[in-house]
């Protein structure tokens, strides 16, 4: 037994030690694993990064309301009289005699995207004095906040990178309003932060919208006080509307795109792996085949079959997760907070988020890396066991 | 030509390694077709937006409506051939997963400032007779399975019907074809319908679409359509339907670029693969290109025979991996109608064949030239 681990050290030494003088080979492997990985985490990241957008900006402790059958706020519409029936629901968070619940209108303006400089659908949000009460993970970070009964608004910190023309001071024209920045919000990094917020009422007017408003927006007591808010509402015959947990409403949101982006990203990583197991496994059978009177040499000499199995396999998993640590590095490095934006579809609005390279997906793109690894040795290294002795000796 | 048989026989010299090489270059090219059509359908059909229609929207927003007066008021405007409306109706079928688009149409100009969907004559006589008719792509019927006659229930969530409930009942009258590149996947039917059935926003439309009769004015008409309606309730924003389509693309987020560095990464390591292969292959035979020199094969000769066992690689394996991508395009769109338009367009064929081209002379390249320069006494002598 310790000579079968003496041996297969041995002959895994030797192989990792000569790497270098098939240096042209390897690094075609090792270029060709790393490439794989880059492509698998890089676009995973995208899917990862949307995803915790969405999941940050949900709380479990606030409920939205919207008319029933709306998919999103941009659908929905709530009236002012069925606002104010909303505010007197049980299970809410309460100020003093005010009840924790924001009415909001939910529109979009065409603004130039800064990256493109064409228009983008930037989402608009009419709020009210509670607002910062009840989402109250939204802070303002710059300025101050807007003053209501004015055209002032602030406008979220991925908004402001994005979009051009939104810093604080500055005014921004759409159709024949003007609005002025007074201030920059953050909101834990979630979607709330690539929208512009005004005053509700002044949004009413400008957008003929009357009295009414697109959705509610409620702090509750406590997150299991859900359900009684809930109940009083659907149960109640003068409104007409559904209530969701924030959570479950973003979640569902970032469900259908994050779902492709995955999809795609396996798909294009399980092709390409493909192709990288090729060239892993002619680099392990050109190793093999440049040394295979080394290996016959030491076959005669008594070394055992299976050392040599080893020895090919720990090779090309070596070659395998430098592959993968490289291509995880360069993804990391490359793409890691990389800040862009795309459309939700189901609000028709842009949406900010930026790449994430998780530890979870680096692990990912190793384990691959690995697999390829693994793959690519095993033919070459059953070849390299069954080299009949002779013939490999009289081998030039 | 005489030259073949020895080229095929040391190309098969060492078959494992070959048929490896050949795998690689394979998947490189059928990577490459299949994201060249990912690629086309994120630009959501800007290939075949046509340059002579316009579109105008609200100035503030695409959400915004406008009037259906505009209609009038643009036909009656000198250089337009033809104007339609439509208005995005964004209902639910059984599920939300379940999303295309509906668009509520104007039935006659529709039809005649969309001349590339195709419909039969007698499922346009049935739209014209049946206000709750809709026109379907026959990508979309084959998704939901839908035959003419199928009634279609579809939750609104824009607008509700008057009366109880969300649900608005559709007749399914017509399906239209198209060519290649034409999204199949949308459902129209009839503004009036819509018009007369809905609580609220009674005569608004989405958007409008001009088609002018000179296409080299579009930008002096865009202007002059938006001035037509400038300081009035409702202000417009006039594109070509392609800087439309493209604007909308762009906005989902540069997808053209992200399928081209993935191209980039994988055609350079199949480059990489396979020139190793070529040099491997060629190092080994040194001794025979020596006897091929000593034989008196030129120099052209042999840099020639190297070259082309990699050019056979290439075209053997990029044309197989090119072909079964055209060949999977061409069975349809495997989402089951969620990309609208699913094509591999002839343009990326040739991008194609060049690239497999280019792949096979930069593969062969150093190692022919290796070939070609050595000295016969050095390549009798290596052993």
């Amino acid at each position: 037994m310790f000579s079968w681990i003496g041996q297969t050290l041995a002959v895994t030494g030797l192989n990792l030690r000569t790497i270098p003088q098939r240096l042209g080979s390897s690094g075609v492997a090792i270029v060709g694993i790393a490439g794989v990985v880059v492509v698998l985490v890089s676009v995973l990241s995208i899917a990862t990064g949307f995803t915790a957008a969405m999941q940050d900006s949900g709380s479990p402790t606030r409920a939205l309301v919207m008319r029933s059958g709306a998919d999103s706020e941009m659908t929905s519409g709530i009236g002012g009289a069925e606002a104010d029936i909303i505010r007197q629901a049980p299970g809410m968070r309460r100020d003093g005699q005010t009840a924790l619940a924001s009415a909001e209108l939910y529109v979009i303006i065409d603004l130039p995207k800064k990256s493109t400089g064409t228009a983008a659908n930037v989402p608009m949000r009419g709020i009210g004095p509670t607002t910062l009460a009840v989402r109250d993970n939204a802070s303002i970070v710059e300025g101050r906040m807007l003053e209501f009964g004015t055209n002032e608004i602030v406008v979220g910190r991925a908004a402001s990178g994005q979009f051009a023309g939104l810093t604080v001071g500055s005014e921004v024209r759409s159709g024949q309003n003007s609005w002025n920045v007074v201030g920059l919000f953050e909101a834990d990094g979630g979607v709330a932060e690539t929208e512009i917020w005004c005053d509700a009422r002044v949004l009413q007017g400008a957008y003929r919208r009357g009295n009414s408003y697109q959705i509610v927006v409620a702090r509750l007591d406590a997150s299991d006080t859900f359900d009684t808010f809930r109940d009083w509402l659907t149960a109640n015959p003068q409104l007409n509307v559904q209530v969701r947990r924030e959570t479950e409403y973003y979640a569902q949101q970032s469900r259908a795109l994050s779902g492709l982006i995955r999809t795609v990203g396996f798909g294009i990583a399980a092709l390409m792996g493909i192709g990288a197991v090729f060239g892993a496994i002619l680099t392990m059978y050109t190793a093999v085949s440049t040394r295979s009177r080394e290996i016959a040499t030491l076959r005669a000499l008594g070394f055992n079959a299976s050392s040599v199995v080893v020895s090919v396999m720990v090779e090309s998993l070596a070659l395998a997760a430098f592959g993968g640590a490289i291509g995880g590095v360069i993804a990391y490095l490359g793409f890691n907070g990389y800040q862009t934006s795309t459309m939700n579809f189901q609000t028709f609005s842009q949406v900010a988020f930026a790449f994430r390279v998780t530890p979870t997906l680096l692990v990912m793109g190793l384990v691959y890396a690995l697999m390829m690894g693994f793959i690519g040795g095993i033919f070459p290294a059953i070849r390299a066991a069954r080299l009949p002795i002779p013939t490999a000796l009289r081998q030039l | 030509m005489k030259y073949l048989p020895l080229l095929w026989k040391s190309l098969w010299r060492k078959k494992v390694r070959t048929i490896f090489t050949l795998l690689s270059v394979f998947v490189a090219f059928l990577l490459f077709g299949l994201l060249m059509t990912i690629r086309t359908a994120f630009s959501f059909g800007v290939e075949i937006a046509g340059l002579d229609r316009l579109v105008l929207i609200h100035k503030v927003s695409l959400i915004m409506p406008l009037p259906v007066s505009y209609l009038e008021r643009l036909r009656a405007t000198e250089g337009v051939a033809l104007a339609t409306h439509q208005s995005w109706f964004g209902g639910v079928y059984q599920d939300p997963s379940n999303f295309f688009a509906q668009m509520a149409v104007d039935r006659e100009s529709f039809l005649q400032i969309y001349p590339e969907f195709r419909i039969p004559p007698d499922q346009l006589a049935a739209w014209a007779g049946d206000r709750q008719g809709a026109i379907v792509g026959v990508d979309l019927a084959k998704r939901f399975n839908w035959k003419i006659g199928d009634r279609v229930p579809i939750q609104g969530t824009i607008w509700q019907p008057k009366g109880n409930g969300q649900t608005w009942e559709f007749n399914i009258v017509g399906m239209y074809d198209g060519d290649q590149g034409v999204d199949k996947t949308q459902f129209f039917f009839r503004y009036d319908y819509l018009d007369e059935n809905r609580r609220g926003g009674a005569g608004l439309v989405g958007w409008y679409v001009v088609k002018i009769a000179d296409p080299s004015q579009a930008q002096a008409m865009g202007a002059k359509f938006d001035d037509m309606f400038a300081n009035s309730s409702a202000e417009t924003k006039t594109t070509t339907e392609k800087g439309f389509v493209e604007g909308f693309a762009k906005q989902v987020g540069d997808i053209g670029a992200i399928m081209v560095a993935i191209l980039v990464a994988v055609l350079f390591t199949m480059l990489l693969v396979a020139a190793n292969t070529m040099a491997q292959s060629v190092r080994e035979r040194t001794n025979e290109v020596g006897v091929l020199k000593t034989l008196g094969f030129s120099n052209g000769l042999i840099l020639a025979l190297v070259l082309g066992e990699s050019l056979v690689i290439a075209l053997l394996g990029g044309g197989a991996g090119l072909g079964l991508a055209w060949l999977f395009v061409q069975q349809g769109d495997p989402t089951g109608g969620m990309l609208p338009i699913f094509m591999l367009p002839p343009r990326d064929v040739v991008t194609g064949a060049a690239l497999i081209l280019v792949l096979g002379l930069v593969a062969g390249a150093w190692p022919a030239a290796t070939a070609m320069n050595l000295k016969i006494t050095d390549a009798l002598r290596r052993s």
